[in-house]
């Protein structure tokens, strides 16, 4: 991405002539990637970026190509989250970060296919159908942001947004072989990321490597009064260079390597570990004992969350609505059930069981004081190491008709990837090696809160010194 | 703490979703099957641990109540299924006396 961003200014190369190969490229792949493409509008953009070019303007996202999942807000750009209940949905308004990155002359390529709200971790969940994994198109790119995923890594795009909830970021990075990064919660602005669990949601960048991420992770950061827990505070400024990992601490979960972590995961794990250590930088196990409990507390948390927010969609003021013209409670229940899809259903169902008279106490109260547990554990290992590593996932990307019937055990791939979620942490997946089958494999770094510059840091030094982030499909 | 099928159905009915007997049996299997695996919390000591509330202090904060542009009401009533006269169009809510 930022290659391109050099080439923009000192080689004959247009946005508007980039913009047109991608799209042409999109409309010819068969991953469906991409639920729409941003047409006439993308290249209005790109002409703007190449006058800005010619005006001498040198932010580094200037006519290049992002592509934004589709839960993010784009005016007049349709937006459907996945889902039947909001196929035609047009938005009026920018998500803050769309409008930040427009601001920026980046172009919008298109919206980016995705498990149906978010809820899922193999894009099979989408209403569109599922996108296909550019390594091996009959294997899922993982998800929810599979569609950024997939998009990036069979270049599509230059660039993606994704959002990351328990995962939805890191895992399909992880999948597809690219670099991801959930920020700290609070430093990206949500206004016009349409809601599923709101303690835990982020948006954040996705691209081939931590220098791309980090580039459009500064584009997009920042205060938003327009989102009320948008933080104030930053992180510090993020060294393009890398960093010296001398003296660094890395901790490693000594559960993370425990069963049900795939054998040549392990392995790329463990080099990537001794990459760090050959760096200079001092690997440590550590025992966070709560983290085992991730799955359970964050499976109640998220979708009782997820029960509230999605109440929204009534058949009023905008999406779907099956009409029974004389019975509210028939038009209700008529266009939730025939607008959400059933791993959606089955998580409003359970998060309205969890939080129900009778159960909450059991279920959602006991859940969130886990979760503080799970966030003094993390906070605790903090104080004697400067990064968590380990596995973003325990398997690589798996056949697109696999475990779709058993959602228990999909729930349980995330075991890695959701406690940064309910402790507020930053995390970045980054390949770190393939499997016996030619897929790649993601090593996941953790941070304390805001400490995007170490994380985002020592992910570019590791990049600097290993080629798996520059292998493509 | 196993879910029963009328609990599905109930919960159901609270979340406005319809669902078939048989859809009502597959849910009441996966949803059991996924509620057997919360009940490892039990095994959690959390006497006197506060519920985890928000990630930063700031993140409750209030703000004036400062009135700002909104959107045009076109644009709103234009997403709606079912719009006229200026205001959503939804079945009768209050029967006639």
């Amino acid at each position: 991405m930022l290659d391109k961003a050099r080439r923009f200014r000192t080689e004959d190369l247009s946005p508007v002539d980039e913009l047109e190969r991608l799209l042409e490229r999109c409309r010819a792949s068969d991953l469906n990637a991409y639920i729409t493409l941003n047409g006439d509008e993308a290249l209005d953009a790109a002409e703007q970026a190449l006058q800005r070019l010619d005006e001498g303007d040198d932010d580094p996202l200037v006519g290049l190509a992002i592509a934004v999942k589709d839960n993010i807000c784009t005016k007049g750009l349709r937006t459907t989250c996945a889902s039947r209940m909001l196929a035609d949905y047009v938005p009026p308004y920018d998500a803050h970060v769309i409008r930040l990155l427009r601001r920026k002359n980046a172009v919008i390529i298109g919206k980016t296919n995705m498990d149906e709200f978010a809820m899922g971790s193999t894009t099979v969940t989408s209403a569109f159908g599922p996108a296909r994994n550019p390594w091996d198109p009959m294997r899922t790119p993982g998800g929810s942001s599979g569609g950024s995923a997939a998009a990036v890594a069979a270049g599509l795009c230059d660039a993606a947004l994704g959002s990351d909830t328990g995962g939805s970021i890191r895992q399909p990075a992880s999948f597809c072989g690219i670099t991801g990064l959930k920020p700290t919660y609070g430093s990206v602005s949500r206004y016009g990321l349409v809601a599923f669990a709101s303690s835990l949601d982020q948006i954040g960048p996705m691209a081939r490597s931590a220098r791309d991420v980090a580039v459009l992770f500064d584009a997009i950061r920042g205060h938003d009064p327009r989102d009320s827990t948008s933080a104030e505070a930053g992180c510090p400024p993020i060294p393009l260079e890398g960093m010296d990992l001398r003296g660094i601490t890395i901790g490693v979960c000594r559960s993370f390597f425990s069963e049900g972590l795939d054998r040549d995961v392990e392995r790329s794990v463990r080099h990537g570990l001794a990459v760090f250590e050959d760096l200079g930088a001092k690997v440590v196990d550590m025992d966070l004992p709560h983290l085992r409990y991730s799955v359970a507390a964050y499976y109640l948390i998220a979708p009782a969350e997820a029960s509230s927010n999605l109440a929204r969609y009534d058949g009023v003021r905008y999406g779907l609505r099956l009409c029974d013209e004389r019975d509210l409670m028939e038009m209700y229940l008529a266009t939730r059930s025939a607008g959400f899809g059933d791993e959606v259903k089955r998580r409003i169902m359970l998060g309205t069981y969890a939080l129900s008279a009778g159960y909450y106490e059991a279920y959602y109260h006991k859940a969130s004081q886990v979760r503080t547990l799970i966030a003094k554990d993390l906070r605790e290992a903090f104080s004697r190491c400067d990064l968590l590593a380990g596995p973003t996932v325990p398997v690589t990307a798996f056949g697109l008709g696999e475990m779709v019937d058993d959602p228990l055990s999909l729930y349980l791939l995330d075991i890695y990837t959701i406690p940064a979620n309910l402790a507020g942490i930053p995390a970045l997946s980054m390949p770190c090696g393939f499997d016996g089958r030619g897929l790649p494999i993601g090593l996941q770094l953790m941070a304390p809160g805001h400490r995007e510059d170490v994380l985002l840091g020592a992910a570019m030094t590791f990049q600097d010194h290993t080629r798996y982030h520059e292998v493509r499909p | 703490m196993r879910i029963t099928e009328q609990e599905v159905l109930h919960v159901a009915h609270l979340a406005r979703l319809s669902i078939g007997g048989e859809e009502a049996a597959r849910f009441r299997r996966e949803l059991g099957s996924i509620l057997e695996y919360m009940d490892m919390l039990s095994e959690v000591d959390t006497s006197g641990v506060e519920p985890f509330v928000c990630v930063h202090e700031q993140a409750s904060a209030t703000r004036d109540d400062e009135p700002a542009e909104t959107l045009p009401l076109r644009l709103v009533l234009a997403q709606s299924p079912a719009a006229g006269h200026g205001a959503f169009e939804v079945p009768l809510v209050i029967e006639e006396g």
